[in-house]
C-alpha cells in the first residue's frame, strides 16, 4: 500500500534540463513544486571534480553517466514482423541518468529547427505538391515560428549560448548561418575560436560555395553571467565533453543554469533516487490524480498533485504515457491512435580524410569546437527534381583526442602491434573529418509500444522501439555523403572516404542520441498526443515535454529545441492553465 | 487549483508595504546571525566544535518545554548581554554575548518582541557535551570575571556615524570578532582583535588595513560588495564565512554594510602576515608547473580567475600567515556563497586524490609567493597534519 503524501500544485517526471526549466517556471509563478527524478542528486565539484573527471575509461568506455540496461531497458527490432530483443547494453543512443538528465553529459550543439520545421507539411505541400510527401507521416506541429521564437531566445540566454547569428530579424549578417530562421538578437556570447581542423574546413568550403559558420555552442566562448544571475565558465577546450560532465562549469547543463537557484526555493523539493512507477487517473481516465513512484528503499508513496508534468528522456515520457493509459496507443495497421507514433531517429554519415605533415592537435577540443554548414540541410536546396525530402547539417566538430578512443588509422593498416602503434602516431595529428547529421522523417511503420514479453525490475513491460532509415531518408542520406564525397576532393588528402547509410538499423554502434517523437505535439488530436501547449488532449492535467513532441526529426542537435519547448509549455501553464485548469485547444 | 491561486496572491500580500511590525526583530536575528548556530527554525541542535569538546546549540524557538517559551523579556535580555540563563545558568561564551553585550536596549527588545513570533519547534537538546571540567557551568564565573566586561557600546564622537554604526554592528550584534580575532588560551579575545584567527580548522582572516593580508587594497564598495553577494573582484566567500554570509551579511541593509566597510577601512594596519617566504625556489619551480596542470583552467595562469572563479593575485584569503583555508579548500574543496544577488555556489573540487602532501604545499607556496602575492611558505607537513584532521573529521 503507496504511502500518501500531501498534495502539491504540480509534480514534475525526471529533473534533466525540461524538468529543471519548468520547476523554475512554475515556482516563479508561485506553485509549489516537487521534481522526482529517478537517478542520484549530481553536483559540479563534487560529482564532477576536475581532479579526476577526464578518466576516460570509467565516463566514455564503462559511461558511466549514463542510463543502465539493469534500471531501464528497451527492446528492438527493424519491423513488425520481427521479434524485438531486449539490448544488452546501451549502444546506438546513450540516455543520461540523475539530476541534469543528458543536460550533463552532452556535447552542446544548440540549435534551432527552422521555421519550415514547424510547419513542415504546408511547406513542402505549397513548394512541391503533396505526392511529394507520399508514404510520409510528416506534419505541422500546431506552432508557428513567431510564436516559439521567444522561446529559443529564453533558452539560449539562460544557457549563454556561443555562436554567430546569420538572420537578425531579417537581416542577414555576415558569418553567421544564413539558412537560419530569423532571430529576435544576437547570441548571448561570441562563437568558440577555432582550431585548425574546423578553420580548413570552413576556408576550404567556402572556396567551394558553401556557406560555413561556427556551431552554436553550449560550451561558452566566455565566462557569462546567465538570465537568472548564474555564472558560468570559459571552456578549456578539454576535450572531456561528451560522455563527460563538465567540471569547469562551462558547460550549460541544469546544474550551470537553473539548479542554484531553484534547489534554494522554498517552494521546491527535489526528490532523487525515486522511480515514478505511474500516473495515477481518476476512474474516467481525464485527470491525473498522482504519481506512484519508489524510494531508494523500495517505499511505495502516492504523491498528488494537481499539474503533472512528463519531463523525463523522450522515450521514457512515450513509456509512461503507454503505462499510464494517457492516451490512446498508436496502432500501425489501423493509424489509429497517437502515443508512439512518428518516432524519428537521425540519419548520419561521415568523412574522414589522412594527411600527411598536418598537426591538427585534436587534443585541443570541445563538444562544440567546430564549424558547420546548412547549405544541404532541410529544405534550404531545391528538391524538386530529387526523389526524397530532407537533408542534413555538415558538421566539423573536434570534440576530442582521447586517448582510448580517438585512434583514427589510414584503412589498411595493422590493427595491431607496432606497426598498429606507429599508424595510430600518425593518424592522431593527420586525420580529421566531418560528419553529415540528416533528418528523419516518420513514417507509418516506425512507433514505439510496450513490448508483450519482457518487463523491468518492477514487473512493467519494456518499451519497444521498432525502426529502420525509411526509404526516403536513406535517398536523401546518399544524396548527401555524394556531396560530401565532392567536398574533401579540395582538401588533397592523402586518402579519403564517407561512410554510407544502410537499411537494416543496427542498435549495437553508437549512432546517435537524438530519439524523437511518440508523444508529437500538433493541432489535430487524431495525429497527435499532446496540443500545441505539449498539453495532453486526453488528460488536460498532463504536460508531456521533450524531444517526444517532435512531430518529425531535422539535421539538427534536438537540445536547442528542446529547451524552447519546455519555456513554451511552461508559458502556457504560468499564463493560462492556472488561470483556468483544463484544455487550452479545443479540437 | 484554488490553492494555487491563493497561495499566488497570499505571495502579493506578503511582498506588499505592509510590513510587520516583527520586521526590526528579524533585522535582529540577521545581523547577529542567529541561524548559524540554532539553525534555520532556530530550533539548535547544532554541533559546534570547539577546543573543550563538543558543544551542541539550544532551541530558542517558544517551545515551552524544549524552548524558550518561559522566558520573560528579561530573562531574554540578561541572557543576550550578560550570559545568564533563567535560574542563574551560565551560558558558555560560545553564545557570543560578550559581543552582544554591547547590542542597545531598543535592538535587543526589537530581537525579543520578533522572537515570540518564531514558530515554536519540540526539540530537546543536550546541550553541554564539553569536556571536563569545562562542562561544569560555575566554572564561567570566573572567566567572566577575567574576560568580561559587560558595557554597551560607547559612541566615539571623534568619529562619524557611519564608523560608529559600522563599530557597533562590528562588535555587538554582527560579533565579527568571534571568528576574525584570536583567543588566549581560554577562549576569550586577544587585544589584536580582528587581525585573523585559526577556527575549526579554517582562518579567518585579517579584516584590519594592512596591505599583505588585509584589506587593504580593498575599497568601501569592495567591502560591501562582498558581504553583500559573498563575492567580489578579489575573492569568494567560502567555508564559515559563506555560511555568515548567506545568514547574515547578505541579508544587511545598503546603509549598515557601508557602515561596517567605512569602520574596517579604519582599523589600524596589523603587523601583517610576515612576509614572503625565502629559499622557497624549489617549491616555486614545482609549483608553477603543478599549477599550470590542476589549478590553471579555473584561476586562470595570471591568477586573475574570472567572472565565476576566484582571482588568487591578491586575495586576502591566500594570503593570510596561516594557511589553513586554502589547504583545507585543496584538500577537501569548498563550495562559494550562494546569495540572491550571486547564486552559483560555485564549489571548489576537492585534490586530496591528485596531490600528494608536497605537491600541494609546492602549489600553495607557489600561490601564495607569486604575482604580488607575500606569504610565509607551506610545509608538506602542515598539509600532512591537516589532511590527517579532514579524515578524522575534526
Amino acid at each position: 500500500m503507496a504511502k500518501a503524501l500531501p498534495r502539491k500544485d504540480a509534480v514534475i517526471i525526471g529533473l534533466g534540463w525540461t524538468g529543471a526549466i519548468l520547476a523554475q517556471q512554475l515556482t516563479e509563478a508561485g506553485l509549489n513544486v516537487v521534481a522526482i527524478e529517478r537517478g542520484p542528486w549530481r553536483d559540479t565539484s563534487t560529482d564532477f571534480n576536475v581532479a579526476y573527471m577526464q578518466d576516460e575509461l570509467r565516463y566514455a568506455v564503462r559511461k558511466d553517466l549514463f542510463l543502465q540496461p539493469n534500471v531501464e531497458a528497451m527492446t528492438m527490432r527493424n519491423s513488425a514482423g520481427q521479434t524485438a530483443m531486449p539490448m544488452r547494453d546501451y549502444g546506438s543512443f546513450l540516455p543520461g541518468n540523475g539530476v541534469g538528465g543528458a543536460g550533463v553529459h552532452w556535447n552542446g550543439h544548440t540549435w534551432r529547427f527552422t521555421d519550415e520545421d514547424f510547419s513542415i507539411r504546408t511547406h513542402l505541400t505549397r513548394r512541391y505538391g503533396a505526392a511529394k510527401l507520399k508514404g510520409l507521416m510528416l506534419q505541422d506541429w500546431g506552432v508557428t515560428w513567431n510564436e516559439i521564437e521567444p522561446s529559443f531566445d529564453q533558452f539560449e540566454y539562460l544557457a549563454g549560448i556561443s555562436g554567430k547569428a546569420g538572420n537578425l530579424k531579417g537581416q542577414m549578417q555576415a558569418g553567421g548561418n544564413p539558412f537560419e530562421s530569423p532571430r529576435s538578437r544576437e547570441y548571448p556570447t561570441p562563437p568558440m575560436k577555432m582550431s585548425y581542423a574546423p578553420t580548413l574546413f570552413a576556408q576550404t568550403m567556402s572556396g567551394i560555395g558553401y556557406h560555413p559558420f561556427p556551431t552554436p555552442s553550449a560550451n561558452l566562448s566566455q565566462s557569462y553571467v546567465n538570465t537568472l544571475g548564474v555564472r558560468m565558465g570559459q571552456c578549456t577546450y578539454c576535450g572531456f565533453c561528451e560522455r563527460f560532465a563538465c567540471g569547469n562549469y562551462s558547460k550549460a547543463s541544469p546544474q550551470t543554469t537553473i539548479l542554484p537557484v531553484l534547489i534554494k526555493k522554498p517552494n521546491f523539493e527535489a526528490r532523487t533516487e525515486c522511480e515514478v512507477l505511474k500516473v495515477n487517473l481518476t476512474p474516467d481516465g481525464r485527470h491525473a490524480r498522482s504519481v506512484t513512484y519508489l524510494d531508494a528503499n523500495g517505499v511505495e508513496f502516492e504523491q498528488p498533485g494537481d499539474i503533472v508534468a512528463i519531463c523525463a528522456y523522450g522515450l521514457m515520457n512515450v513509456r509512461m504515457m503507454l503505462l499510464s493509459k494517457i492516451g490512446a496507443p498508436y496502432d500501425p495497421v489501423t493509424g489509429a491512435g497517437t502515443v508512439g507514433r512518428n518516432y524519428c531517429y537521425q540519419t548520419n554519415s561521415a568523412a574522414r580524410m589522412f594527411f600527411e605533415g598536418k598537426h591538427f592537435n585534436p587534443f585541443i577540443g570541445a563538444g562544440t569546437l567546430g564549424q558547420s554548414m546548412d547549405d544541404l540541410n532541410g529544405d534550404a536546396f531545391d528538391h524538386s527534381k530529387l526523389d526524397f525530402v530532407g537533408g542534413a547539417g555538415i558538421n566539423c566538430v573536434v570534440s576530442n583526442g582521447r586517448p582510448i578512443s580517438n585512434r583514427p588509422t589510414v584503412p589498411g593498416s595493422p590493427r595491431w602491434g607496432a606497426k598498429w602503434k606507429q599508424a595510430t602516431v600518425d593518424g592522431y595529428q593527420n586525420s580529421m573529418g566531418f560528419t553529415s547529421q540528416g533528418s528523419s522523417y516518420p513514417v507509418r511503420e516506425n512507433y514505439l509500444d510496450l513490448d508483450p514479453t519482457y518487463t523491468d525490475r518492477h514487473g512493467r513491460p519494456l518499451l519497444r522501439v521498432t525502426f529502420d532509415f525509411p526509404d526516403n531518408d536513406v535517398a536523401m542520406s546518399h544524396y548527401v555523403s555524394d556531396q560530401m564525397e565532392k567536398m574533401t576532393k579540395p582538401f588533397n588528402a592523402k586518402y579519403a572516404a564517407v561512410s554510407r547509410i544502410k537499411k537494416g538499423w543496427d542498435a549495437v554502434p553508437y549512432q546517435s542520441t537524438h530519439n524523437t517523437g511518440g508523444a508529437v505535439m500538433g493541432a489535430d488530436p487524431k495525429t497527435s498526443a499532446v496540443n500545441k501547449y505539449l498539453q495532453s488532449w486526453d488528460v488536460p492535467n498532463v504536460f508531456v515535454v521533450g524531444a517526444s513532441a517532435f512531430a518529425h526529426n531535422a539535421g539538427l542537435n534536438p537540445t536547442g529545441t528542446v529547451g524552447a519547448l519546455a519555456y513554451w509549455a511552461a508559458e502556457a501553464i504560468t499564463t493560462q492553465y492556472i488561470k483556468n485548469p483544463g484544455a487550452l485547444v479545443h479540437a | 487549483m484554488k490553492q494555487i491561486l491563493l497561495a499566488a496572491a497570499f505571495a502579493a500580500l506578503s511582498s506588499s508595504a505592509m510590513a510587520p511590525p516583527t520586521d526590526a526583530g528579524k533585522y535582529q536575528v540577521a545581523l547577529g546571525d542567529c541561524e548559524g548556530c540554532h539553525g534555520k527554525n532556530l530550533a539548535g541542535g547544532v554541533v559546534l566544535t570547539t577546543p573543550f569538546g563538543r558543544m551542541v546549540t539550544p532551541n530558542i524557538t517558544p517551545d515551552k518545554d524544549t524552548g524558550i517559551g518561559n522566558y520573560t523579556a528579561e530573562d531574554f535580555a540578561r541572557a543576550m548581554k550578560a550570559g545568564i540563563a533563567p535560574g542563574g545558568k551560565l551560558l558558555y561564551p560560545a553564545m557570543p554575548y560578550p559581543s552582544y553585550a554591547r547590542m542597545s536596549d531598543a535592538d535587543i527588545a526589537a530581537l525579543w518582541t520578533y522572537m515570540r513570533t518564531v514558530k515554536p519547534v519540540k526539540n530537546s537538546v543536550n546541550v553541554n557535551q564539553l569536556k571536563f571540567p569545562f562542562n561544569l557551568r560555575f566554572m564561567m564565573r570566573g572567566w567572566n570575571m577575567l574576560f568580561f566586561a559587560p558595557a554597551p557600546y560607547a559612541n566615539n564622537p571623534a568619529k562619524s556615524a557611519a564608523w560608529n554604526r559600522g563599530a557597533y554592528l562590528v562588535s555587538g550584534a554582527g560579533h565579527c570578532g568571534a571568528c576574525h580575532t584570536s583567543k588566549n588560551p581560554f577562549g576569550a579575545d586577544k587585544s589584536t582583535a580582528l587581525t585573523g584567527a585559526a577556527l575549526l580548522g579554517w582562518f579567518a582572516p585579517d579584516l584590519t588595513s594592512d596591505q599583505g593580508a588585509g584589506l587593504g587594497s580593498w575599497s568601501n564598495a569592495d567591502i560591501v560588495t562582498y558581504l553583500q553577494t559573498g563575492r567580489n573582484n578579489h575573492s569568494l566567500a567560502s567555508g564559515p564565512m559563506a555560511e555568515a554570509v548567506e545568514n547574515s551579511t547578505s541579508k544587511m541593509n545598503d546603509a549598515d554594510l557601508k557602515a561596517i566597510a567605512v569602520y574596517l577601512k579604519d582599523l589600524p594596519a596589523s603587523r601583517g602576515n610576515g612576509g614572503g617566504a625565502t629559499g622557497i625556489e624549489a617549491q616555486m619551480k614545482s609549483g608553477a608547473n603543478l599549477y599550470d596542470i590542476s589549478c590553471a583552467a579555473c584561476h586562470g595562469r595570471d591568477g586573475k580567475g574570472s567572472l565565476i572563479f576566484p582571482p588568487l593575485a591578491g586575495n586576502p584569503t591566500v594570503r593570510q600567515v596561516r594557511a589553513d583555508s586554502i589547504v583545507r579548500m585543496v584538500l577537501a574543496g569548498g563550495r562559494g556563497a550562494s546569495t540572491a544577488k550571486a547564486p552559483t555556489g560555485q564549489g571548489m573540487p576537492s585534490f586530496a586524490w591528485r596531490l600528494s602532501d608536497s605537491q600541494a604545499a609546492d602549489i600553495l607556496t607557489y600561490i601564495r609567493n607569486n604575482w604580488g602575492n607575500r606569504a610565509p611558505a607551506v610545509s608538506p607537513e602542515t598539509v600532512g597534519h591537516i589532511r590527517s584532521a579532514l579524515r578524522s573529521g575534526s
